[in-house]
């Protein structure tokens, strides 16, 4: 799986980065950073997780 | 961007042919106005403003283009010259979207205070319950104004600072948001009633701010922990040992920064509240999840923060028929072009979740209050982005969304756990009044409220 970010979208609100603390991080320009672009499979409901509940919608999954 | 040659320009909505344009039918019927747009023109089309188009998107193509654009292609800031006398001169109306992302981060609306935040809401709920006889009446739009004022001052500038408000700071700042009509848009200082006493309202919060500055000046300091940020504020000195703050651009902040989430919270909350109650099998399934969450002694603090499904979907229903901002408004910086037409430099540009809600194609049933929208599967707010827009969108959505979700749950679930409500009007007689920038509900909107026979707060905890 890809993470995809909508950098137009993303208000830094760090949601992401509670729910898979490895895959995002918010920096200090208060944007999102993607670390792992391609994360394993086991941290899938992780990162569900954040796409979920991000409050702007700035985040999805794209299948390989 | 490649200039197409079919561009055209879009077409001007019916109407409107006096020296004003459309102007008296946005203090009027605003919403009507902005329907026949997309009636007649689709899409974009555009009404008049006094000596301005505004081209109204709405659909999801045209509002993503709207929500998308950055600020120097729309721009916010001279948007909404209402604003202006509110705030007084020198306080932005909108930050841009780099300061707002350091505002959530620095200030109050950061995750980690929201626990605490959901904790104070549900004192200042039980507070003003208290002094409820077993049953009566309230008015929503008194009520739920009086309580957000608490809600907000106490969460985002201090419980410190809260607990020197009474009734009298709420009263002048109803006046402040009544100060909003569209003539501003002719002259912001124009001579009548509601600008006046949208002045004389100003004046009147300076006057309380400065009194508890002097106040405070006299005192010994507070404890850290109880230190607030007119403290903060109070504390800062310019180079010669003077005040770097006075109480007038004090003020202009603390109203700035309660503005966004004061009459929107209220409002929401009062709608949800009317439609639960137009609604019985919906109240039904939000007293049946409410009882459920907290039969087992939860704190309030701690469930408004996690999910509430049939409330939450009663709130985004809510939103959505009754949004609290109707127009969302920019100035095209430079030309550009949506779905074939020319946006030119100059012109306003406008989306209204009222008009973008209502979608029937997005929303079926668009005009029922229809909260299993948005359970799983359909979940209509998160399939339809650029429609579903009660918090906007994109660079300049609410930044407060998620705490004004989790208050209006901290509020409901202190109200209906232990109170059950009526309305004592005709369903149909509640209803917004539009003639204001600020939309607020139409008085009278009165309900009424009793004590239920067996309290359901606290059941099972120790105390």
């Amino acid at each position: 799986m890809r993470v995809v970010v909508d950098t137009d979208l993303c208000q830094g609100h760090g949601v992401c980065e509670a729910e898979a603390p490895g895959v995002f991080a918010v920096g200090r320009d208060h944007l999102v950073e993607v670390l792992n672009p391609s994360p394993s499979d086991d941290l899938r409901s992780a990162v569900e997780a954040a796409v979920r509940f991000c409050p702007t919608h700035a985040l999805s999954i794209e299948d390989d | 961007m490649t200039v197409d040659t079919g561009q055209r320009q879009p077409t001007r909505v019916s109407g409107g042919e006096g020296e004003t344009g459309h102007l008296e039918e946005l203090r009027t019927d605003p919403i009507g106005l902005m329907n026949r747009v997309r009636t007649e023109c689709g899409d974009v089309g555009v009404f008049r403003l006094v000596d301005r188009d505004v081209v109204l998107l709405s659909g999801a193509e045209a509002n993503e283009l709207f929500f998308r654009s950055p600020e120097e292609v729309l721009d916010q800031a001279e948007a909404y010259p209402f604003m202006t006398p509110v705030f007084g001169e020198g306080v932005v109306f909108d930050a841009s979207p780099e300061r707002r992302r350091e505002m959530l981060h620095n200030q109050a609306l950061r995750d980690k205070f929201m626990r605490g935040h959901a904790a104070t809401i549900a004192a200042e709920v039980e507070e003003m319950v208290a002094a409820w006889d077993d049953e009566g009446e309230i008015d929503l739009l008194d009520w739920f104004a009086e309580l957000t004022i608490y809600t907000s001052s106490a969460c985002l500038i201090g419980p410190r600072f809260r607990r020197e408000l009474d009734n009298r700071f709420g009263r002048l700042y109803h006046d402040l948001e009544k100060g909003t009509d569209a003539i501003a848009y002719v002259d912001p200082y124009a001579d009548i009633e509601s600008f006046h006493k949208r002045d004389a309202a100003r004046v009147g919060l300076v006057e309380l701010v400065q009194g508890i500055m002097d106040r405070r000046a006299e005192e010994p300091p507070p404890a850290d922990d109880d230190r607030d940020l007119l403290d903060v504020l109070m504390s800062i000195k310019n180079p010669d040992g003077t005040d770097r703050f006075v109480a007038d651009e004090v003020t202009g902040m603390f109203i700035s920064m309660m503005f966004a989430g004061h009459h929107t919270t209220s409002g929401t909350a009062a709608w949800t509240l009317i439609e639960l109650l137009r609604n019985d099998g919906e109240m039904a399934l939000v007293d049946d999840e409410l009882a459920e969450l907290y039969a087992g002694g939860v704190e309030v603090s701690y469930q408004a923060l996690r999910e509430m499904p049939h409330v939450e979907a009663a709130i985004k229903e809510a939103l959505r028929l009754h949004p609290p901002l109707i127009l969302l408004l920019r100035v095209a910086k430079e030309d550009l072009e949506c779905e074939g037409y020319t946006i030119s430099a100059g012109q306003m540009v406008g989306a209204s979740p009222s008009v973008s809600n209502r979608i029937p194609e997005d929303f079926p049933e668009p005009d029922a209050f229809r909260p299993a929208r948005y359970l799983e599967p359909r979940e209509e707010d998160r399939s339809n982005p650029w429609t579903w827009i009660p918090f906007g969108a994109g660079r300049h959505r609410c930044v407060g969304q998620a705490f004004a979700m989790m208050q209006l749950k901290a509020i409901f679930s202190v109200l209906l756990l232990d109170w059950e409500f009526e309305l004592t009007q005709p369903a149909d007689s509640y209803r917004n009044d539009h003639s204001k920038m600020v939309v607020q509900l139409a008085q009278p909107c009165v309900v009424r409220y009793r004590r239920r026979a067996v309290a359901r707060s606290h059941q099972g905890a120790a105390g």
